[in-house]
């Protein structure tokens, strides 16, 4: 009975992921985050941005990636089933009922107008996401403890590094910012401190 | 018919790297050009129906392709080629990661990689704001939306329902020719 309840709750957390995800994978991670923080399914934040390195750099859709990682550390090879079921559901659903009923479905004023809204303000909402992952990997505070602040060169030199690396080759692939990061940590952390 | 269906969407799934947008080029390759499951403009239409609605555009065009070539079947076959080398990939790679996390080498690289994967994120919110109109509404939006989340002030589901709300207000207005911004 306990894991029927864990495997529901999987399915129903990303079943709602899936549904208020417009705009591609990033759009998803501060949903994700948020969700996941809240049901404690993740040690700390942590171990979310570990989730979310190993999904980018993995084959296949990143919301089919991260919902299987958390869905698997949660409850198994099941919990990786409901959680993925669930990220893909909504999806399934809309396009059947589009593709067969509701062709017209992209410009009609009503779609056209609520994207117009939630656009600009997922792009807010991942810009929060973005400084809360800097705060909390470069500095390892929160942004209610910002008075705490203390400059670790370590990690800014890892975010100068990288960001100016995806500044310049912009179409870089996720996968060489991930291998590229963890070759610093490794080197910096591992070796010269 | 639908098996060539799966194992195309398998294939799909299981080679590409970094998420939807990376897959339009081999989904447009396989069922455009290999196989003609689906003309030139419907793939266009498939991508701007991706971009419309909910969910992965992976999910999006598998369900979709997969219905036009043989209904509730097909898409049903599609959608599961697509996702299934993603399941069975992150099943193995978490049971090995579980294993190896404590190894202090591991936690340096990690270090690292988080650093990485939120230069990701900002670039992400940097490469969606580019693509944005640019007017005065769409500046307050995401001012709106980073305030309100940045302070955990309202859950993401709220922020996302009535910045919708906003966004259709918005554009019955405009239609009407009234010049609200």
């Amino acid at each position: 009975m306990i894991l029927f309840d864990i495997l529901f709750e999987l399915f129903i957390t990303f079943f709602k992921v899936g549904v208020f995800t417009f705009g591609g994978g990033y759009a998803m991670i501060p949903l994700i985050t948020e969700e996941v923080i809240k049901k404690g399914w993740t040690e700390n934040a942590s171990e979310l941005i570990d989730f979310i390195a190993i999904s980018e750099s993995t084959p296949g859709p990143f919301a089919v990636n991260i919902s299987t990682f958390i869905g698997f550390n949660q409850a198994g090879v099941l919990g990786a089933i409901f959680a993925s079921l669930g990220v893909i559901m909504p999806s399934f659903l809309i396009i059947l009922f589009i593709a067969s009923v509701f062709k017209k479905f992209a410009d009609n004023k009503f779609v056209v107008g609520f994207l117009k809204g939630v656009k600009p303000v997922i792009v807010g909402v991942i810009f929060s996401v973005a400084v809360k992952f800097i705060l909390k990997s470069v500095f390892d505070i929160s942004i209610y403890d910002l008075s705490k602040i203390s400059l670790e060169w370590a990690s800014i030199l890892i975010f100068v590094i990288v960001f100016a690396m995806t500044r310049v080759k912009k179409k870089i692939h996720p996968i060489y910012v991930v291998l590229v990061s963890g070759i610093l940590g490794l080197l910096i952390y591992g070796l010269i401190l | 018919m639908v098996l060539r269906l799966f194992w195309t969407f398998f294939k799909i799934g299981l080679f590409t790297f970094g998420g939807g947008y990376a897959m339009i080029p081999f989904i447009h390759q396989y069922a455009v050009e290999k196989y003609k499951w689906i003309t030139d403009e419907e793939f266009l239409n498939i991508i701007a129906i991706a971009e419309s609605t909910p969910g992965p555009i992976a999910i999006n065009s598998a369900t979709y392709i997969g219905h036009k070539v043989s209904g509730l079947k097909g898409s049903a076959m599609a959608t599961l080629g697509v996702s299934l080398p993603s399941i069975i990939i992150i099943v193995l790679i978490s049971a090995f990661f579980m294993q190896f996390k404590s190894n202090i080498y591991v936690e340096y690289a990690f270090k690292g990689i988080r650093v990485g994967v939120s230069i990701l994120v900002l670039n992400a919110a940097i490469r969606m704001n580019k693509k944005l109109e640019k007017n005065f509404f769409t500046y307050i939006m995401i001012v709106v939306g980073f305030s309100l989340l940045l302070f955990e002030l309202l859950p993401v589901i709220w922020v996302i329902i009535i910045s919708g709300i906003i966004g259709i207000v918005y554009q019955i207005f405009k239609l009407r020719g009234d010049d609200l911004v």
